[in-house]
């Protein structure tokens, strides 16, 4: 069977673990939003989906057949090309983030050195989509949603960089299976404790970043109807989606690998008894994941939406001078090798 | 070598490409997209370089942060695309006679006399698993220290100017501070609860001297 792998050229290699990657994630994208509406309608007190297979299983299925089917309707005095290329621009760095996340030890497409940096700068340039997505709309309420999308992905940016960078001053490297190695140990020493407030940070700004409840004004439906993507349906509209919960599946898996722990068991090595159930591994990760992708739902189903000026007060004035004190925090803690996260 | 050539020559026309379009589109929002095609394919060329750190930085900095609020700006003008084309053709030939006087003293400055193979010899690819952060970081915070300082100065300084000559005080303008609203908590401060009886019974006396009912008497 290795043989087999290894005699294949590099480049169906390479694609056949793109494909490895990107299939369950889509999976995982289309059975996401049969979760929200699930989880949501059971905090509501309501059923969800329940008609389409056992227990709505099929929802996502019978959801993309219909978005399929529907025409894309294109304004009149829309710019064409611009229009049907945002939704591209949406998800291909959406995608593309991937390949430099590792899901084991080992386990990773790209083992780029700066791996973080490139997650970082991939996920600033899916804001374009939606800014061009406004303008070529050729529309009122879109080109008002895409001006709040920028000011506010920007303004997020900066706070999510700065609780990143506390993130590698901890872990003494840009790579992400080295930021995780440096985790070692058990649920305390995972940077989540150290690194609390920077976590907070990071949680908050990745809902701000993909635009989710209760940050999601780009799309505010009382005041401008849906926002940058009013004008799409069908396909284009279905692109857009995929976009938005890939990337936050991305800010669920990036809260687990960068704050706890990622595939790394709770567990010192000592306790595990040999269980391989309780050793480190993929389904750590998997399992961490899942409990960020539920807080995203749980937020949108809790909270109201921000007010505008709050959005951005809470970004400029409480989280940009949070982040900057905390690096200082842990720069001094890593100096003076602060037990038990940086005794080594 | 044969395919980083080849991508080396695609990256490079994309980016030629787009830097011409930059200038000759009509619509300013295609001009600054064509712009941002234009940096992103020249990040790919320091990816070329093995200036991962650089070309990535490149991405973040100037395609994530930069151009967003350029094109932000550029959205919410409302340019009057004629008037501004009307002098292209006229202005033409200074330009192009301008652009050939810069070709040219480009080419002379790093073209392959001083730049050459002979000057300046192909670097030693670096091990794969070469940190390109860690150098960067290691020289500029060794050898160019007091540079980096300086010009991190100045970018403040500049920040602070930019900061206080846009900042307009403007009395007549009414707007809400949103750092008190939301440190509005329920309490005496902010409702004040008064105790009283649903009905009040109206003493006889009161009554009668109501004016309303004088007046009919």
């Amino acid at each position: 069977m290795i043989e087999l792998w290894n005699a294949l050229p590099l480049v169906i290699q390479i694609l056949l673990k793109i494909t490895a990657i990107l299939l369950p994630l889509l999976g995982m994208v289309a059975y996401y939003t049969y979760a929200e509406r699930k989880v949501i309608g059971y905090m509501q007190v309501r059923i969800g989906p329940n008609r389409v297979g056992w227990r709505g299983l099929l929802q996502p299925i019978a959801d993309a057949v219909k978005l399929m089917m529907k025409e894309i309707v294109i304004p009149t005095k829309a710019d064409k090309t611009l229009f049907l290329l945002a939704p591209m621009i949406t998800i291909a760095p959406a995608m593309a983030v991937w390949a430099v996340f590792p899901f084991d030890e080992g386990l990773v497409l790209a083992d780029i050195n700066a791996g973080l940096l490139y997650i970082l700068a991939l996920s600033s340039v899916g804001v374009y989509g939606v800014i061009i997505a406004g303008w070529a709309s050729n529309s009122r309420y879109a080109l008002l949603g895409s001006m709040r999308v920028a000011a506010q992905i920007v303004a997020y940016e900066i706070a999510m960089g700065f609780a990143l960078v506390g993130v590698l001053v901890a872990a003494g490297s840009l790579n992400l299976g080295a930021i995780v190695e440096a985790q070692q140990g058990n649920v305390l020493t995972w940077f989540w404790l150290p690194l609390l407030p920077l976590f907070g940070v990071y949680l908050i700004s990745g809902v701000a970043e993909t635009n989710r409840a209760p940050f999601d004004v780009a799309e505010g439906e009382s005041e401008i109807v849906a926002g940058f993507h009013v004008e799409y349906s069908g396909m284009a509209f279905a692109v857009f989606f995929l976009a938005e919960y890939a990337n936050m599946i991305l800010i669920a898996a990036l809260s687990a690998l960068l704050f706890m722990g990622g595939w790394l068991s709770p567990l010192p090595q000592g306790w595990t008894g040999g269980i391989w159930v309780l050793q480190d591994g993929f389904h750590w990760l998997l399992l961490k994941t899942f409990f960020f992708m539920f807080v995203f739902l749980w937020l949108r189903a809790t909270f109201p939406r921000y007010r505008y000026d709050q959005i951005m007060r809470l970004g400029w004035k409480v989280f940009i001078p949070i982040t900057i004190v905390w690096i200082l925090v842990v720069a001094l803690a890593v100096v003076y090798r602060l037990p038990p996260w940086w005794s080594a | 070598m044969g395919f980083e050539k080849f991508l080396f020559y695609v990256f490079a026309l994309i980016t030629l490409w787009a830097a011409g379009m930059v200038i000759t589109r009509k619509n300013p929002v295609h001009s600054v997209l064509f712009l941002v095609l234009a940096f992103v394919s020249s990040a790919a060329l320091w990816l070329l370089l093995e200036a991962e750190f650089l070309g990535i930085v490149l991405v973040l900095v100037y395609v994530g942060a930069v151009m967003v609020l350029f094109l932000f700006v550029i959205m919410m003008l409302d340019i009057d695309i004629a008037t501004l084309r009307a002098g292209f053709i006229r202005y033409l030939p200074i330009g192009i006679l301008i652009t050939a006087v810069m070709a040219v003293e480009i080419f002379l400055i790093v073209g392959p006399s001083n730049f050459g193979l002979e000057a300046f010899p192909a670097p030693e690819p670096a091990a794969a698993d070469a940190s390109n952060a860690a150098d960067l970081g290691r020289v500029l915070y060794t050898l160019y220290l007091y540079p980096v300082e300086i010009a991190a100065v100045i970018l403040l300084v500049a920040i602070v100017a930019a900061i206080r000559l846009t900042l307009r005080r403007r009395p007549e303008t009414k707007f809400v501070d949103p750092s008190r609203q939301v440190r509005v908590k329920k309490g005496p401060r902010r409702i004040r609860l008064v105790k009283m009886a649903a009905e009040v019974a109206v003493p006889a006396a009161v009554s009668s001297a109501q004016p309303g009912v004088e007046e009919n008497s």
